[in-house]
């Protein structure tokens, strides 16, 4: 069941050097209860496409459609989109020592999120939920935390605020937009459990946004790979790690620590995005692409279905035929091409 | 919280004790003489030691510094030089005018120059916030006497001339007090009518750098990660104005208004001047023309007062804006 159906969604922004292309064109599905995950460097576009869902990127232009229970989330007013926001989809961001606000107590910024969406629901009500809301996120002691400030939390805790004003009403859709990157190893892993838990629980769907492949290999079902605004490739967790097509896709894969052997240098993706703002006229990757040939160069490559696979897409030009890709790229590693 | 009052009260006693021995050590510093001066230009040398005498101006520094220090602390500042007032009941009917022009003006300037700035930060770039920023340019490079004589001229000359006299010249009517027979004005109303000039005057020229300020604060603010999540709530955007970001930007404004404040209720030497008003600014203008040490220093030691506790009051009030601020 399709809960989040996004079309062509473009996004750029006016600034003094010319229009920035933060986003171009991308289209995805998000199923109920399902987790999908949006890889990419900094500056791929994944938070940009999700923020603009949430309207919160102010003086962009954007086009497109997203459409979320009966509503078009990109020409909805402010005030219809207000009304999903908080209610429906619930956000985590990625610094949870800044995203809450550092004057009101925790307690009091969780009822703000309930009262805000019903106004039936008393004052001692809505902290009686917000008490069982941070005990359900693994705070100890909440009926006392209740009370307590920002900064009287850990990284780890507030981000565990985070999740449970994000979930305090019980949302469809969860965008978590890099949950784990400002937080230390250990405390990643018990908030993707705690995720992980909370979707099981309220059969929440989740945008879960990273750059982090060990995250998305963690808890994604579907992954989305974006690179220079647009998405490159698309398919369930496992095509992605066990059969990727685009070359960036397998880029981030080999840059990854243990995807080499123990001793050998990790392989990194050589060079930098291109500038959003004066793309090249071929494929965006094509300058760093080690399989890059003169087709590239000139024609944009479109999403289209690889290796016979309907789930599994990628916007490249080299082989669809899985034995041919697969043999292009011992090619490759044979004459030392990805070191 | 007690450990904070009492470091605040021995530092603020501190401060003014400070304040006194440097205005006692900068006022005979400075080359003058005050007996010679009393005694006019036919004075025989006798009668300047006489004046001298008297004044206790022939004993030593500290020995009048610390007579000067006893008295003050039985609630006596001395005496003026010229007229036998005490400097206590000079101060007691000054500091009613320069606290009224202050709070007024204070009052007035927050809401133009907060105002202005909440408006121009919100729709940065906007039309508005370009004419704001205009408005506050020409205020803030506007010296207070022009902005005064200007307002004088127009709302008062113009206006009464043209037969329309809704603002009065000048002079300072109290709100509370004893009839007095030569001035038998007073009350809120005509207090208030009074004080309207000075108020416009002081608050305009105050307001602007208020504007610029609030506008910066509020901006910077507005780009938090937790303006964000408050917006990701769903709530309005008036709540996210007002209770979020508003909250957050007014810490550094508050702390400045602390200091604008107790400087102003110090007095207000030009405003004064202008609107015929004596107040601690006005009479301190007089005395330090005369070399009139008492009142020099005891005008000095009142203002150095309401710079501490409005410091004070400063520190708690941002206590309780930031609660991660802990007062020691």
């Amino acid at each position: 069941m399709v809960l989040l159906h996004v079309t062509d969604l473009n996004v750029s922004f006016d600034t003094d050097d010319g229009v920035v292309k933060a986003v171009r064109g991308i289209s995805f599905d998000v199923d109920r209860g399902k987790t999908l995950g949006i890889v990419g460097e900094s500056g791929s576009g994944k938070s940009v496409s999700t923020q603009t869902l949430a309207g919160l990127t102010r003086g962009a232009r954007v086009s497109g459609s997203a459409q979320f229970d009966g509503l078009d989330l990109i020409k909805a007013s402010p005030s219809q989109r207000r009304s999903v926001l908080g209610r429906k989809i619930g956000m985590i961001f990625q610094d949870p020592l800044t995203s809450l606000h550092p004057a009101y107590r925790v307690g009091a910024q969780i009822v703000e999120t309930i009262r805000a969406h019903d106004r039936s629901i008393s004052k001692r009500a809505a902290r009686l939920r917000a008490i069982e809301l941070l005990g359900m996120v693994g705070i100890p002691f909440p009926s006392e935390r209740v009370d307590e400030f920002p900064h009287q939390f850990s990284g780890g805790m507030r981000q565990r605020v985070m999740i449970a004003m994000a979930m305090a009403l019980d949302p469809t859709l969860l965008i978590a937009d890099e949950p784990t990157t400002a937080l230390d190893v250990t405390v990643q892993a018990q908030v993707l459990e705690l995720m992980r838990k909370v979707q099981a629980e309220f059969g929440t769907a989740i945008i879960l946004i990273t750059h982090d492949l060990g995250v998305i290999a963690d808890v994604a079902d579907d992954v989305a790979v974006m690179y220079a605004g647009t998405i490159v490739e698309r398919a369930p967790r496992d095509e992605i790690f066990y059969q990727p097509h685009h070359p960036y896709t397998e880029g981030l894969l080999d840059s990854m620590p243990g995807r080499v052997e123990r001793g050998q240098p990790l392989r990194p993706v050589k060079g930098s995005p291109p500038s959003l703002i004066d793309l090249p006229p071929g494929c965006p990757f094509a300058p760093r692409c080690p399989y890059r040939f003169d087709r590239c160069d000139q024609e944009v490559p479109v999403l289209q279905t690889v290796f016979g696979d309907e789930q599994h897409q990628s916007a490249c030009f080299l082989p669809t035929e899985i034995e041919e890709r697969k043999a292009l790229r011992e090619q490759l590693v044979e004459k030392g091409g990805i070191r | 919280m007690i450990r904070f009052i009492f470091v605040r009260l021995i530092t603020g006693l501190l401060v003014v004790f400070l304040v006194s021995v440097a205005t006692f050590l900068m006022f005979f510093a400075a080359p003058n003489d005050v007996a010679r001066t009393m005694a006019g230009k036919a004075a025989t040398p006798e009668t300047i030691a006489l004046i001298n005498h008297r004044l206790g101006l022939d004993q030593p520094l500290w020995h009048q510094y610390g007579h000067f220090i006893w008295r003050a602390l039985h609630g006596d500042l001395g005496y003026d030089y010229y007229h036998q007032r005490s400097v206590v009941s000079i101060i007691k009917g000054a500091a009613p005018v320069s606290l009224s022009i202050a709070f007024g003006a204070a009052i007035l300037w927050m809401i133009l120059g907060v105002g202005s700035g909440i408006i121009s930060a919100v729709r940065p770039r906007s039309f508005m916030d370009r004419a704001l920023n205009v408005l506050a340019l020409i205020f803030y490079s506007m010296p207070t006497f022009v902005l005064g004589s200007m307002l004088l001229f127009f709302l008062y000359f113009k206006l009464t001339s043209a037969g329309h006299a809704w603002f009065p010249a000048a002079g300072y009517v109290p709100w509370f007090g004893k009839p007095d027979p030569s001035n038998p004005q007073h009350g809120f109303w005509p207090w208030m009518h009074h004080l309207i000039l000075p108020w416009v005057t002081l608050a305009l020229v105050t307001a602007a750098a208020y504007t610029r300020f609030t506008r910066g604060s509020m901006l910077e603010v507005l780009s938090e990660d937790y303006i964000r999540t408050a917006r990701a709530k769903g709530i309005s955007e008036r709540r996210v104005v007002f209770r979020h970001a508003l909250r957050s930007a007014l810490t550094p404004v508050v702390t400045q208004f602390g200091i604008d404040l107790a400087i102003l209720a110090g007095g207000t030497v030009v405003t004064e001047q202008l609107f015929g008003m004596h107040g601690l600014g006005w009479n301190s203008l007089t005395a330090i023309t005369n070399q009139d040490l008492p009142v020099i220093v005891g005008i000095l030691l009142v203002v150095s007062v309401f710079v501490v506790v409005a410091n004070f009051l400063v520190d708690l009030i941002y206590a309780v804006l930031d609660p991660r601020v802990r007062l020691y």
